[in-house]
This record gives structure tokens, C-alpha cells and sequence, in this order.
């Protein structure tokens, strides 16, 4: 039994730390694409916004597809690698940030894009009148009226990576500690009839999700009675 | 207006889609099939529909996953799997039928490479010089179980295990290799039947347990003339010859 605690543990850890490295990557890439698609009057703009869009609609079975090939000895992927001496980004951590990365960026992007968009011209154009650049609106005007959009975004995109599977489960190797996460795990728990196990990681699941989704909409509302 | 047509249009697709096809001449019966066995299962099902007109629905996955759902009551009325225990376990759980299940294939385990030369297997092992090691997941597939006795039989499970990476199923194990993210694997030899890039290591069958493949007849296909003849026929001399063509073994000792 003592085994078996140690086994279910460091799925739930490895995930978190997924997820949060993932998080943390989306907020810091996506917040000026968010920006740029909320400010730009480019004509191809929209375009740029449906290709961030399509992990919504695309089975993960194609992006862990490409990015099998793409991570790989052949690919970009094995190039970068090899700055390590390694032959593919498949199978460890990095590889798997990328690949949630990529699964979630619409998640995290939208919400921000929205919050953006929301503030109008009207407060960055006051801004200007009295002097402040460019660059100062934005993180003393922008950034904190945007708050609830970067709140969504993250926890949104947090949450998406706990619940991701097929991209991992394509591109991971199911290594303990280094890609096995909890999804995989439960997955592997029903494969071998280790359903108690998996009850637990699964029921633990229910929960995540049940409170994260309802804090949200519990927050959202907050903001909804502050903002206006 | 659209929108209406649209919908009906819909219902009218979905109702086609699970309306029982009651006009349908020949019989059919699910097979569930351990991925290993893939090649062989469909050129078997073309065999028997061409001989009896019937129509074996085979679905691919691991042995394991298949245990879990049959457990759960899984349509699948004949059951191919990679090992002899879980269709046992089917027996004693009273959804297989008891005097149904038989070995039909066993099942040869080969190391794989298509960048290195793993002609003399243990000395490839032995060096070292790769950075992963792909085999299917040991506690769901007796190929990755095998492959894993005959680390340990090499003395060298140790020395490799950080650099295991598994597949889902043997399935996956192969095509980590075939993609090139790992440089070697241990994958069946049936997998490698029309393949012939790269090099190969037959494993001798001394350091690894025989992979005794049992089929068995669920309850579920119990009545279904289809599943029986299915069943008689992957035992005949037309299936077991496209069986050993796949690079399997009838029986365990050779």
C-alpha cells in the first residue's frame, strides 16, 4: 500500500507542475497576440485569430500527430534537441509544455482578447492626452482593467492542461515523473484493472473540476457587479 | 428556415446511422483484437467473409483495455488477445464460454532499430548508445512484459531503465520507433511482416516467457452463428496459415 501512494502522487504533482509551467508560458506569449488581435485593424488579423482558435476544433490526435514529427529526430524538435545532445523533444517535460502550449493558447488568448477589446479607445486615449506613453498605458491602464480577462485566461488554461490526454498521450511515453500525468495515469489504472486507483485520481478529478468551474463563475460575477 | 432543414436533415442522417440494417443478408460479429495481431485479424476476416460470407467487425487495442471494457459489457462477441490470462480471467468472470478458449498464436518478440544495428541484440543493448528504448506498457501488454523479462534475463534492465519510454500498446511501441523519436524497440515480429527498413534482433525465446495468445467466444456471441464460425475458422488450416505467415508460432515449443 505504501507503493501505491507514491504511484498516485507524483502523476497529480507532475500534472500540477505541467500546468502551471504551461500557465505561466500562455500568460506571458499570449498576452501580446491578445493585445495585437484587440488593438490591430490589420485585414488578415482575423485570420491570425482562427488559426490561434483551431486547438478548440481539432481532435488532439492531430496535434500530438504533427507534433510527433515535428519533435522528433526529422523535425525542429530533434534540432533543438541535439543543442543537448538529445535526438527528440518527445517523451520529456519541454516536449509536453509545447505541446500543451499549443492545446491551450486559445483558452488563454480569447479571455484576454476580450478584456481588451472591452476597454475601448477611450481610456488609452485619455492616457495620451495627459502625457503617458504608449508603453506606460498599457501596464498602468491596460493590464489592470484587463484583470478579470488574465484571471479567466489562466485559470481557464490551467484547467484545460490537468484535463489534457490525447496530446500526451501520443507524444509522452508514459514515463513516471517526467510525462506520465494524471490523465495518462487513470488511463493506465483501467488498462490494468486498478480500478480503485483510478477511482480515486478520477473522483478527484470531478472535484477539480466542479470547484474550478464554479469559482469562476462565482468571480466572474464579482467582476460583473464591480466593473460597471 | 435553414436552420429547420438542417435539423431535419440531421435526424433524418442520425436515425439512418442506428436504425438496424434488418434487411441485411449475411451475418456479422464484433472482434475485439489485440493490436499485435492487426495484420493477421484483417487478412483472417477477409478469408472468412470471402468463404462464408459473413463479417467479422474487428476493433484494434490493448488486450488490457479490451479486458476492462468487456468487464463493463463491451458489444464484442470474440475476443483475440496478446495473452492467455486475461481471457481466462474472462472465463472465471462467466463472460467467456468455458470450453472456447484456445491458443492461437504465440507470439515472437524482436528487437528493433532503424538507425542503429541491432543485429546482435544483447550487444546493442549492452553499448548503449541510444537514448530511448521504446516497449509496450509491461503491465497491460505481454510484449512489454517479455520485453522486460529479457532485460532482466540480459542483466541489464537496471542499467536501461531510465531509458524505457511505452507505448499504449505494442501498436505505439512500434510506431515511436518507426517515427524515430526512439531508436530501438521491442515490438512483434508480426508487426515487422513487410517491413524491411532498418535491422532486427529475433529475441531467443530462452529469455522471455512464451506470449500464449488465447482466443475465447464471449457470452455475448454465444448464439451468433457468426462468432462461432468465426471462432472454428481462425482455428482451421486457412488461418493458421496466414497466422505463421505473420511470423507467429502454433504452438510454444518452437
Amino acid at each position: 500500500m505504501g507503493g501505491l501512494s507514491t504511484d498516485i502522487w507524483q502523476p497529480i504533482s507532475l500534472t500540477i507542475e505541467l500546468a502551471a509551467f504551461t500557465t505561466i508560458l500562455l500568460l506571458v506569449l499570449g498576452t501580446p497576440i491578445a493585445w495585437w488581435l484587440a488593438r490591430s485593424k490589420a485585414w488578415w488579423k482575423e485570420g491570425v485569430a482562427t488559426f490561434v482558435a483551431l486547438p478548440l476544433v481539432l481532435p488532439p490526435t492531430v496535434i500530438g500527430f504533427y507534433l510527433l514529427v515535428a519533435l522528433g529526430p526529422e523535425g525542429p524538435g530533434g534540432v533543438v534537441a541535439s543543442l543537448w545532445g538529445a535526438r527528440t523533444l518527445a517523451f520529456t517535460f519541454p516536449g509536453l509544455v509545447i505541446g500543451s502550449v499549443l492545446y491551450s493558447t486559445p483558452f488563454v488568448v480569447q479571455p484576454i482578447r476580450n478584456a481588451f477589446e472591452a476597454l475601448g479607445d477611450r481610456p488609452l486615449e485619455a492616457a495620451a492626452t495627459l502625457r503617458a506613453s504608449p508603453s506606460r498605458a498599457f501596464w498602468t491602464i491596460a493590464l489592470p482593467l484587463a484583470k478579470p480577462g488574465f484571471l479567466t485566461g489562466a485559470v481557464l488554461g490551467f484547467a484545460h492542461t490537468v484535463g489534457e490526454f490525447g496530446v500526451v498521450l501520443m507524444i509522452g511515453g508514459s514515463i513516471p515523473g517526467k510525462t506520465k500525468v494524471l490523465s495518462v495515469a487513470i488511463f493506465d489504472y483501467v488498462e490494468t484493472s486498478q480500478w480503485r486507483e483510478a477511482n480515486i485520481l478520477a473522483a478527484g478529478m470531478v472535484v477539480f473540476a466542479f470547484a474550478v468551474i464554479l469559482a469562476m463563475t462565482l468571480v466572474e460575477r464579482r467582476f460583473a457587479r464591480v466593473a460597471p | 428556415m435553414r436552420l429547420a432543414r438542417l435539423i431535419v436533415v440531421s435526424l433524418g442522417l442520425a436515425a439512418a446511422c442506428f436504425l438496424p440494417s434488418s434487411a441485411a443478408s449475411a451475418a456479422s460479429t464484433n472482434v475485439a483484437v489485440a493490436a499485435n495481431f492487426t495484420e493477421a485479424a484483417k487478412e483472417i476476416a477477409a478469408a472468412f467473409k470471402a468463404k462464408t460470407g459473413d463479417e467479422a467487425v474487428l476493433s484494434f487495442g490493448s488486450s488490457g483495455q479490451f479486458y476492462a471494457q468487456i468487464k463493463q459489457d463491451a458489444p464484442f462477441e470474440v475476443f483475440l488477445s496478446a495473452d492467455d490470462a486475461r481471457p481466462k480471467k474472462l472465463v472465471d468472470d462467466g463472460l467467456g464460454v468455458a470450453d472456447s478458449r484456445f491458443t492461437y498464436a504465440v507470439g515472437k518478440l524482436v528487437l528493433w532499430s532503424k538507425s542503429l544495428d541491432v543485429t546482435k541484440g544483447d550487444e546493442a543493448l549492452k553499448a548503449g548508445a541510444f537514448s530511448k528504448l521504446s516497449i509496450a506498457n509491461p503491465a497491460a501488454a505481454p510484449y512489454g512484459a517479455a520485453a522486460i523479462d529479457t532485460l532482466k534475463a540480459l542483466k541489464l534492465f537496471d542499467a536501461l531503465q531510465s531509458k524505457i519510454v511505452q507505448g499504449e500498446n505494442i501498436g505505439q511501441a512500434f510506431q515511436f520507433v518507426d517515427s524515430g523519436n526512439a531508436e530501438l524497440g521491442f515490438v512483434a515480429l508480426s508487426q515487422l511482416a513487410g517491413v524491411s527498413s532498418g535491422s532486427r534482433w529475433l529475441v531467443p525465446q530462452t529469455l522471455y516467457a512464451p506470449i500464449l495468445q488465447d482466443a475465447v467466444l464471449l457470452k455475448k456471441g454465444a448464439a451468433n452463428q457468426a462468432a462461432t464460425a468465426f471462432m472454428a475458422f481462425v482455428k482451421g488450416p486457412e488461418a493458421r496459415a496466414i497466422i505463421e505467415k505473420y511470423g507467429y508460432s502454433l504452438d510454444a515449443k518452437n
